[in-house]
């Protein structure tokens, strides 16, 4: 009896160390990030473009990077929303529960999920020397586009899939088609699911570097232009870590804030959307 | 009207089932391509030679990889390593014994530690795995080294996999019915019984696929590695020696790829021989879940 007792401590003791040890460790990078970052933060930062000797340690910020960033991750966004939105529908409204067009390509969906960023880099890489396209925002954006496609579908289906069938058939009993019922009837029930979907993508192709490297290039300038190379913020503290200079580096730290910044306030804010737009739903 | 909107309908589904169509076939097109791009290497050094031999000097044409298979090998074995144990037992805890209060309030964390981007993880590793390396641990075991290294690749990638194991054993164990569990109970098991027996046996399959999913979340992990672990194209004989990785490998050369013969072919194989590991890891860790999900239903 006692031996059972001690074993059962001893477990729960270990169980509890490890969700210590890891919210210890979330804790101790947003720490490193901010005590880290804050020094070198200051309003050029994320005002000015590099400027001549930035990275000797000479002035400028890195809007360049931020600008290429929100336009990268913005176009990617749209980009795989225009082709998830569809496939995610006619999973949904169009085939039948169990179809096994629709459990393919769920399954499929999630081994893409899992394929790492740096093989849609290359892949993208790959097109882009097909189309005969050069390292450009566009090229940037096709393939973060394919990196967070999978993301937005599985993240939108799993909402859709929670949609009561007698809905569709109140919708198809009035008269209207399919088409009508999934873009009057289905999208508006899942719209929270669906901001959140554009969100986490948002998020994930914000922060993502592997995918760019080969395919958005770097520029020093703020560029808007769809066929030139983009600076991203992941590439920009890469490149800034990579000098051997202090100051630089400094700034690398104040970059990783800034992007930490913008990762949790996305979170939060799919948080709250998904909470505001509840209220819409028929339930 | 009634034929303008029946046209609409029928348009929208073929397009629809088209861009259905084409995601399910992105997979094989993607292996294909890459592939494809690999070819010119392929024809010309036998496949045993690429994956085995140790030097690689692309400007002499050689291009030996198994320095860095052996490298993302080490790295995510020792990742995996220190992810498991904590993981599992983290499950284990918010699964079993934490209340739903503490469920609940955990989400959000771990969301958030999946979201962190690779470079601010790299950001971290540097600031502090590096020096506590160098300065810390190898002391102690009587090296004396710069710190990028395995141990330092794998700390940092097991904390980018927790969430990922974390989410998907929490997602498995809740699908053990609560009867079998109160069952157990009932019989006189105490609650850690319960879960060694009765619920880690059922949740099984389902914990091997989120240790495999981790497992290759780590293998093709890019940047966070590339920025600790050193990258030297030697065959890592311990924890403390400097490891590269084929992710690695393939972000840091994208630049001098085109102007060296067989270069770009050589990196587009690394790709491939990547996609093709990562899609096999997935495939059995996805069908594990098929199937543990559709044996509760």
């Amino acid at each position: 009896m006692d031996s059972r007792k001690i074993e059962e401590n001893v477990f729960k003791g270990l169980m509890i160390f490890s969700s210590l040890v890891i919210s210890a460790g979330l804790l101790w990078i947003l720490a490193v990030i901010i005590i880290k970052g804050l020094p070198a933060m200051n309003l050029a930062m994320i005002t000015q473009a590099p400027k001549g000797g930035f990275y000797l340690g000479k002035e400028g910020g890195i809007l360049n990077a931020i600008v290429g960033s929100l336009l990268l991750a913005g176009g990617a966004t749209a980009l795989a929303l225009f082709l998830s939105l569809p496939l995610v529908l006619y999973l949904n409204v169009y085939l039948k529960k169990g179809a096994r067009l629709a459990v393919f390509t769920r399954f499929s969906l999630d081994v893409l999920w899992g394929v790492p960023s740096i093989v849609y880099g290359a892949f993208g890489f790959t097109l882009m020397l097909f189309f005969g396209l050069r390292a450009s925002l566009l090229g940037g954006i096709i393939a973060v586009a394919l990196l967070i496609f999978p993301i937005m579908c599985r993240a939108m289906d799993e909402v859709m899939q929670m949609i009561p069938q007698e809905l569709m058939n109140a919708s198809y009993s009035l008269g209207s088609t399919r088409w009508e019922t999934a873009f009057k009837v289905v999208v508006r029930q899942a719209l929270p699911g669906i901001l959140t979907a554009i969100l986490i993508a948002f998020g994930r192709g914000i922060g993502d570097a592997a995918s760019v490297i080969f395919t958005a290039g770097f520029t020093d300038s703020v560029s808007f232009s769809l066929f030139r190379p983009v600076a991203t913020l992941p590439l920009a503290i890469f490149y800034q870590l990579g000098t051997p200079f202090p100051e630089v580096q400094a700034r690398a730290h104040a970059s990783s804030l800034i992007l930490t910044i913008i990762i949790i306030t996305i979170s939060i804010g799919a948080r709250i959307l998904t909470k505001r737009f509840q209220g819409y739903v028929v339930k | 009207m009634r034929g303008k909107r029946a046209i609409k309908e029928k348009a929208a589904r073929y397009l629809m089932l088209a861009i259905t169509g084409l995601s399910g076939l992105l997979m094989f097109i993607m292996v294909f391509a890459l592939y494809y791009r690999s070819r010119p290497i392929l024809a010309l050094k036998p496949l045993t030679y690429l994956l085995l031999d140790t030097v690689w000097a692309p400007s002499r044409g050689e291009f030996g990889f198994l320095p860095f298979i052996a490298g993302t090998l080490w790295v995510t074995l020792v990742a995996v390593a220190i992810a498991v144990p904590l993981c599992l037992l983290t499950s284990i805890y918010l699964s079993e014994y934490a209340g739903s209060r503490i469920r609940e309030w955990s989400k959000p964390p771990i969301d958030l530690l999946a979201g962190i981007p690779s470079v601010v993880y790299g950001v971290w590793g540097l600031l502090v795995v590096v020096p506590l390396i160098k300065d810390q641990i190898a002391p102690l075991f009587g090296k004396f080294i710069t710190g990028y290294c395995v141990l330092a690749g794998g700390i940092v990638l097991a904390i980018m996999v927790f969430p990922v194991i974390i989410h998907v054993s929490v997602e498995v164990m809740g699908y053990v019915p609560q009867e079998i569990r109160e069952a157990s109970l009932a019989v006189g098991a105490t609650k850690w019984q319960t879960v060694k027996f009765v619920v880690l046996r059922k949740a099984l399959p389902g914990i091997v696929a989120a240790v495999v999913l981790g497992l290759s979340r780590a293998f093709g992990e890019t940047m966070a590695v590339l920025m600790v672990a050193g990258n030297v194209a030697r065959l890592p004989k311990s924890m403390f020696d400097p490891a590269y990785t084929l992710p690695a490998l393939i972000a840091n050369n994208y630049g001098e790829m085109l102007s060296i013969p067989l270069y770009d072919s050589a990196l587009m194989l690394a790709s491939f021989i990547l996609l093709v590991v990562v899609l096999i890891f997935n495939i059995i860790s996805r069908m594990f879940l098929v199937r543990i999900e559709r044996r509760i239903q």
